[in-house]
């Protein structure tokens, strides 16, 4: 493979990692190093400049406040924006999802985004909290989606994304659909370590990196990622 | 106390004993939540009456609460009788029936819900409330957790009055609910947890660390300067006049060190000595089942309850190095029904030993222990976890409604 060292940067867990982030981190690391790719991860804090160049970007969920400082410092960093105009896979979640649009509303308030993602996001009636699952954007070949929600705002996407998922049990951005995907960039409402839940979203963002075809890495043992993902498409159906 | 209630309330009390010794009766729990539900009906003022000319202690946080609720009480016997809520039902109903059942004590150790501490300030009119840390805890069903902080604060600055707040120093969002109080003392604590802390609740700028203190950069916030500590060495807690005071407490880890320094600065507030509150906390065994040894087949199970990332972190610091662990983790209503947080724990310290899951959410953990490159095996139940070990001592980790289940194969060991 073309990457000897797989740089993955967690961006700013001391704002935003409310709900197990840290596990996208270890999901790629381990899927990563399976395949025999080392794997350097950095977390850069939110005081510190975002690095170039590095191989994978990820940020996480939290609450309106640091979700605003997150917004804030990402658009005077500038460093991220490139990232995604260089082709660099970034997974956002939640209310990290919701700051690489054009706007998102946090503390009763309308704040710019970094505009990666064709999409705005306000406030919902009530909290969309529980499972959350769908049907994979075919063109991603991620297989059916599987989450837990937890947030207060609904996502409307603009013409230049395609929804990550449709959505069959709970929420996503609105009831219908899902998170958002636009080059190589992908946000999502499946909280925390969604990756753990769908594999095949971890494998894409890999042959993003390092620039391969998904259905061309070796396998990895997935006996008990994919027993765990029966079970919450079972808790789905009603008994 | 109960000889001046009035009559309704008296009523209340009595129709209360007799809810929860039905309830009792039939299998259905202690009968704390049924029973104070029963009198606070009849008497909507019952656990104010009841606590009336009592001296009463709150404790509360997201962990430790009981552990250090059960030191508090063991420490003020030495001077009277303790109304306390031991069977962990830390809400109205709950303190309420602690009260009734206890009408000659003159002293209260509650045991507190963080989300009711507002509530039990104006209706027990305590002399202490102890803030023990906050971290996070069932985020899909309770507060973030800086808002909880938040809301702490406000409380406080409305209804603390004479209160005095006995509160942890070493974590900066107890320091800053704590602050807006006239009467602190300080008890250096510890955090095992620092993520929920990154920020400072204050100003949300960052917060620097430099061994034991923290600062504020921007608006200076920062660790008050300790009365009471954990020593660094040996099992002992330090005083405000310096001097040590041996624990050998039988419940394990530095956690529970940290709780007993608790319980030593909440009971010199009473008027107990450290020096004869410290070898009674050393008579506490076990508390609700939680370090409770068991036997069973020729293992000895050691129970530990962990119900969020900063007690499972804990509890690994409390094992011993070699003996095989059982990990259970259930995602029941009362659990959470989200298992997100399981990724912010670092199960690495396990690997190298036998280790079995179980528990509803078994698949769960196995998936989170493969990325921690820990080996694991997984089965349906305890007693098949028990099957699965062998013969000797087993360290036992379970989240809230997987220890109940737990310990009730076990006749709901105390």
């Amino acid at each position: 493979m073309s990457i000897s060292t797989l740089r993955i940067v967690w961006l700013y867990p001391d704002l935003l990692s409310t709900y197990g982030d840290r596990g996208n981190l270890l999901v790629l690391a381990h899927r990563a190093r399976a395949r025999g790719i080392d794997v350097e991860p950095m977390q850069v804090r939110s005081d510190q400049h975002i690095p170039h160049g590095a191989d994978i970007y990820l940020i996480g969920g939290g609450e309106d406040g640091p979700q605003a400082v997150a917004a804030e410092r990402l658009l005077d960093d500038g460093a991220l924006a490139r990232a995604a105009e260089s082709g660099k896979p970034i997974l956002a979640i939640c209310a990290g999802y919701q700051l690489l649009g054009e706007s998102f509303y946090a503390n009763g308030r309308c704040y710019a985004g970094l505009g990666i993602l064709d999409l705005r996001s306000d406030r919902g009636e009530s909290r969309a909290v529980g499972e959350v699952a769908g049907e994979g954007s075919p063109v991603l070949g991620i297989g059916p989606i599987t989450g837990f929600e937890n947030h207060g705002g609904r996502t409307h996407l603009g013409e230049a994304v395609q929804p990550l998922a449709h959505v069959s049990a709970g929420i996503g951005n609105d009831g219908a659909t899902e998170g958002a995907w636009a080059g190589h960039v992908v946000g999502t409402y499946m909280h925390g370590p969604a990756l753990a839940r769908n594999p095949r979203l971890a494998d894409l963002l890999l042959s993003w990196a390092v620039g391969i075809d998904p259905a061309t890495l070796p396998p990895v043992d997935d006996t008990w990622p994919e027993r765990l993902r029966s079970e919450r498409f079972a808790a789905l159906t009603p008994e | 106390m109960s000889a001046n209630l009035p009559p309704r309330a008296k009523f209340a009390t009595a129709l209360l004993r007799t809810a929860a010794a039905l309830s009792r009766a039939t299998g259905r729990g202690d009968g704390s939540v049924i029973g104070g539900r029963v009198g606070l009906i009849v008497e909507p003022r019952l656990l104010e009456l009841l606590a009336d000319g009592r001296h009463v202690v709150l404790v509360s946080g997201t962990n430790g609460k009981t552990t250090t609720t059960r030191f508090t009480t063991a420490a003020l016997e030495a001077i009277g009788k303790v109304a306390t809520n031991s069977f962990g039902a830390n809400m109205p109903t709950g303190h309420t029936t602690a009260l009734a059942k206890a009408p000659k004590a003159t002293y209260a150790a509650l045991e507190c819900d963080e989300h009711y501490l507002g509530q039990l300030l104006d209706a027990a009119h305590p002399k202490v409330v102890a803030l023990l840390n906050l971290s996070r805890d069932q985020l899909d069903r309770a507060m973030e957790v800086t808002a909880l902080a938040a809301k702490w604060r406000q409380t406080l600055q409305v209804s603390a009055g004479q209160t005095t707040i006995v509160a942890n120093a070493d974590d900066p969002l107890i320091v800053w609910a704590a602050s807006v109080c006239e009467r602190v003392v300080w008890v250096a604590a510890g955090q095992s947890w620092t993520a929920d802390s990154a920020i400072c609740p204050n100003c949300g700028s960052h917060l620097d660390r430099f061994g034991e203190f923290w600062r504020c950069t921007n608006c200076g916030l920062n660790r008050p300067s300790p009365q009471w500590s954990v020593a660094h060495t040996g099992e002992a807690v330090v005083g405000p006049d310096g001097r040590r005071y041996d624990l050998s407490l039988q419940l394990p880890g530095r956690v529970n060190r940290a709780n007993a320094a608790t319980a030593l600065a909440i009971a010199s507030l009473f008027g107990v000595e450290p020096a004869q509150a410290a070898p009674r906390l050393a008579q506490v065994t076990s508390v609700a089942g939680r370090y409770a040894k068991v036997e069973r087949d020729g293992r000895q199970l050691r129970l530990l309850l962990a119900k969020n990332p900063a007690g499972w972190l804990e509890s690994f610091d409390m094992i011993e190095k070699d003996p095989p662990v059982v990990l259970s983790l259930n995602a029941r209503e009362v659990d959470g029904f989200d298992t997100s947080w399981i990724y912010d724990v670092d199960f690495t310290s396990l690997a190298g030993r036998k280790v079995v899951v179980t528990g509803d959410r078994r698949t769960d953990l196995a998936v989170r222990l493969e990325v921690d490159r820990v080996d694991y095996i997984v089965v349906d139940d305890i007693r098949a976890a028990i099957a699965a070990v062998a013969p000797g001592p087993v360290e036992v980790v379970a989240n809230y409604t997987a220890f109940q289940d737990i310990r009730a194969e076990f006749n709901r060991v105390n």
